[in-house]
């Protein structure tokens, strides 16, 4: 590590000074031809700046972050793969970037081909009819599969009021439920982290809406007899709907249309290799078999001839789910990514990806214990030993100490059902090396364990900073300089 | 196409798991399920990609643009676009291990301040997709404060963002929606006054408004208070350099669409979605926030905060799904304000606002009426007594001007009128030639 983390980081209003300017529009000073009534009174209390000094503070702040083009990032459930550089030059092509949302569509038609093609090739890769690609993020496609799902059952004056979500669902399938104005109901999973079959067949009801469910799932399963599960949801006329937020595991391999899923999610961001950005943005699509398009949100993009236009008259549509489409300016960098990639390569995705994750997990449950002790898919679920919890070393320690080794913590604490749950998922961009190194520094953990337990609870000793006060953070908020 | 593994090296690692091949790992997927057809075209190298992608970019026409209506086009500066292209931004992932994410932790607290700021509120969240899910949120947050079903809105909201407000509630019955009228083109204050009843959740304004008029938020704020119900402002952050703020009108949500700060119009996003609110109401917001404190040493450090809100934690009890924020757009932003300061802010906004006081004049001079007579920002609107959208198709075609938007979504009163908007990026002499195209045009046609 440089000694560029060792600064002092101050807040870039405590390097403002009066009178310092970083971007100039114009030379003379303006006055606006505005009443008083209706001007603002303080000025807004924003820093003052050279351009050097911009450049320089957050070139540093961007120094402190530890990123996929920087270090080995292996999150689970967030596909951490590598972001093609490619994707932000052609996302950033001036007939793209400079188009307006509010642009005729005879200004927009290289665009709305795009948007028309993406959507043919997702419902192509996953068996499924008709798509929307305007979520723009995972959550908000849950959001938009669900109030699909609603509108579909009040178009057939079936009123159901549930949703079942099983226990190693992520967060946002209840809070997604909730807020479409469901019910969740909460499904236990068996010893295997399946669905067990009759558990399900006692959860559904004539109130059950639809069954929310991931694959593969949040421990890296499978379901191994998901023809029943969407058997059983089928006979009792609820929907299935997959949240396929894990869908680098299967791309190329299976379709889940084949399986008879309803609908589906894809996070363009993370199988579609379109960078996180530090949390945001995201792209998302909703996948729909036959019988769900009618719901689709608006503006629909057709064809018509030659010519792609954009329909908005569809009585049955669950309406707008965004103002302007989606995250465009996403969507392009994971179309950029389709283009790169047909059936062949698609299937080298997932193969690697899980060969990836199941090396990296025989060669570390022999000390870290997996949760299934199965095959795993794209990612796997390890705890940490016996011996390093009865010395009173957590997860979490073990995660602070692979940063101080320049490794992105797996996730942690996730799922729940996991006690001290370790999720790790290598992605298929990760060469063996990398792998070799990181399962030598876990083991190398597990050592330093033994001898200096105290030393690993204290980590991190070797970055920007040592462990936050999330205490204090919480209790006394400071979320702002004043 | 990216993958690092050679043969060999996927070999020997089936050989560590011990399998003796890839289907025996994944053996618990049904046989029927593998290996489908795929009809999809051959995959293309990187050149073939990129190449294929300027073609297509090049079948959108860019032209001269005075399209606004909430989303506008800016200059960004260059140090803007060189800083979110760092990858140590741009490729890392939500801060949760807050020891190696302080670069983006400090950047969202940064832009926190910022927000908070310029809309004079106490406190901003890290950002929500853009301005139409912002509202929603927020007016979800005032029904469930308020344990109300009645929302008010100006009828001179984006009418896109009411779509996707009713959209949020699921378009249930449950909750009523009413637009409150306008008087030339303002809020009707004595008609709002006469709407508030006891079912009432909130007031819901945005200044300027969708036509470009500056509204009297402070007189609608406190009619809303009058009756104790909540006041929910959205407002344009370029125009907050020089008018009245939200937090100095009163309100208890003010949120925003950020894209007005430089970032690029990328055919409706990616975009931003500010979200403040006053002390009281802060844990009732939804989304990240990020928050200061200390480390084990007493050294300042950042970290993700308030998270018993979240859906992480709470699951079904959460105020909102939403995962994510719009960082890099945030980041964005904060870099483009940090430059421009309060200063360059304050210019930007009144170099919007004089150009579109000279457009106004010119139209006018040039027998073309504006439709209201009231303050304005940056747009107003222009009678055309002609379709609105012909016009826009005719000028596009023979100038490479697409004079504005079109607004018979607003209501059937606009059915004839354009809405013009002006940004930095329009130089005198382009109002000039706009000017003169619609005036021939419309002339033509009468």
């Amino acid at each position: 590590m440089s000694n560029i983390e060792k600064f002092e980081m101050k807040l870039s209003i405590e390097k403002s000074k009066d009178g310092r300017r970083g971007f100039r529009f114009k030379r003379e000073t303006l006055s606006p031809d505005i009443e008083d009534k209706y001007l603002r009174k303080e000025e807004p209390k924003l820093p003052q700046m050279s351009e050097i000094d911009v450049v320089r503070h957050f070139t540093r702040l961007s120094k402190l972050n530890f990123s996929i083009d920087t270090h080995f990032y292996p999150l689970g459930s967030c596909t951490m793969k590598y972001n093609p550089k490619v994707n932000e030059d052609t996302a950033n092509l001036e007939g793209f970037a400079s188009l307006h949302p509010e642009s005729l569509e005879e200004c927009a038609q290289g665009i709305l081909e795009i948007i028309y093609d993406a959507k043919n090739r997702f419902c192509e890769i996953c068996a499924m009819d008709d798509a929307t690609l305007w979520p723009a993020a995972g959550a908000q496609s849950e959001l938009c599969g669900i109030l699909i799902a609603r509108k579909y059952f009040e178009a057939k004056n079936d009123c159901r009021s549930e949703i079942i979500v099983p226990d190693s669902a992520h967060g946002t399938n209840p809070a997604t439920a909730t807020m479409a104005g469901f019910k969740t109901i909460n499904m236990k999973s068996n010893n295997e982290g399946e669905i067990d079959i009759d558990t399900l067949k006692k959860t559904l009801s004539p109130k059950t809406a639809v069954l929310m469910l991931t694959i593969p799932n949040t421990l890296g399963v499978f379901e191994s007899r998901i023809e029943e599960i969407v058997k059983h949801c089928h006979n009792n006329g609820t929907l299935v709907y997959m949240d396929g937020a894990n869908m680098n595991a299967l791309i190329g391999l299976v379709k889940p249309g084949d399986f008879g899923v309803d609908l589906m999610h894809l996070n363009l961001h993370k199988t579609f290799s379109t960078p996180h950005g530090g949390g945001g943005p995201g792209s998302g699509a909703i996948l729909v078999k036959k019988h769900l398009s009618d719901f689709l949100p608006i503006p629909i993009v057709e064809k018509n001839e030659d010519r792609y236009i954009l329909n908005e008259n569809k009585p049955k549509t669950i309406g707008r789910i965004k103002s302007n489409f989606t995250n465009t300016g996403v969507l392009l960098k994971a179309y950029t990514y389709l283009l790169m990639h047909g059936a062949k390569e698609l299937r080298e995705v997932s193969q690697n990806a899980i060969i990836n994750a199941n090396y990296v997990k025989s060669k570390l449950e022999k000390i870290y214990p997996a949760y299934a002790k199965r095959y795993c898919m794209h990612e796997c679920v390890l705890t940490p030993p016996k011996e390093m919890m009865d010395k009173g070393i957590k997860t979490l320690d073990i995660a602070k100490r692979l940063l101080d080794y320049g490794f992105h913590a797996p996730t942690v604490y996730f799922p729940l059902v996991v006690h001290e749950a370790i999720m790790i998922e290598p992605t298929e961009t990760e060469n063996k090396e990398t792998l070799d190194e990181f399962i030598e520094t876990m083991i190398k953990i597990y050592n330093e364990a033994k001898e200096n337990p105290q030393f690993i609870k204290d980590a991190p000793c070797d970055m920007p900073v040592k462990r936050i006060d999330e205490v204090k953070a919480a209790r006394e908020p400071n979320l702002r300089w004043l | 196409m990216f993958i690092s593994n050679t043969k060999e090296e996927r070999n020997e690692m089936l050989k560590e798991i011990g399998v003796s091949s890839f289907e025996e790992i994944i053996s618990s997927i049904p046989k029927k399920f593998l290996n489908p057809r795929f009809n999809l075209p051959e995959a293309l190298n990187e050149m073939e990609a990129y190449n294929k992608m300027k073609e297509l970019s090049a079948k959108n026409k860019i032209v001269k643009s005075f399209v606004g209506g909430g989303i506008y086009e800016r200059y960004v500066p260059s140090v803007v676009k060189h800083i979110i292209e760092r990858g140590e931004f741009l490729t890392a992932y939500t801060p949760y291990q807050a020891e190696a994410s302080q670069g983006t932790l400090q950047a969202i607290y940064e832009y926190q301040s910022l927000m908070s700021n310029l809309y004079g509120m106490d406190y901003s969240n890290a950002s929500m997709y853009d301005g139409s899910t912002a509202l929603a949120e927020a007016i979800k947050a005032c029904v469930s404060i308020s344990n109300k079903t009645r929302i008010l809105y100006s009828s001179l909201i984006n009418p896109k963002h009411i779509d996707v407000v009713k959209t949020y509630f699921a378009n249930s019955k449950n909750y009523e929606f009413v637009a409150i009228a306008h008087k030339d083109g303002q809020m009707d204050i004595t008609e709002l006054r006469e709407m508030i009843d006891d079912k009432t959740a909130c007031v819901v304004v945005s200044n300027p408004n969708y036509i470009g008029i500056i509204e009297d938020i402070e007189h609608i704020n406190r009619t809303a208070k009058e009756k104790n119900v909540l006041s929910v402002c959205y407002a344009d952050p370029v125009s907050l350099g020089i008018l009245k703020t939200p937090g100095g009108a009163g309100f208890d949500f003010a949120i925003g669409e950020g894209q007005s700060l430089g970032l690029p119009l990328s055919y409706g996003g990616p975009y931003l979605g500010i979200f403040t609110c006053r002390k009281e109401h802060l844990r009732k917001m939804p989304g990240r926030i990020c928050g200061m404190s200390v480390d084990k040493d007493g050294k300042r450090g950042f970290v993700l905060t308030i998270q018993a809100r979240e859906q992480h934690i709470r699951r079904e009890k959460a105020p909102s799904n939403i995962c994510s924020n719009q960082a890099l757009c945030a980041l964005s932003v904060t870099v483009y304000l940090t430059l421009l300061g309060k200063e360059g802010l304050k210019e930007l906004s009144i170099i919007n606002h004089n150009l579109a006081n000279y457009a106004y004049k010119k139209f006018r001079s040039n027998g073309i009426k504006p439709k209201f007579n009231k303050p304005f920002f940056n747009e107003f609107v222009i009678e055309t007594d002609t379709d609105p959208l012909e016009l826009r198709k005719e000028l596009v075609e023979k100038y490479n001007i697409d004079p504005g938007i079109e607004l018979s979504r607003v209501g059937n009163e606009f059915k004839d009128t354009m809405l013009v908007s002006f940004t930095e990026t329009k130089k005198e002499e382009d109002i000039d030639k706009l000017v003169k195209a619609i005036s021939e045009s419309i002339t033509v046609r009468k």
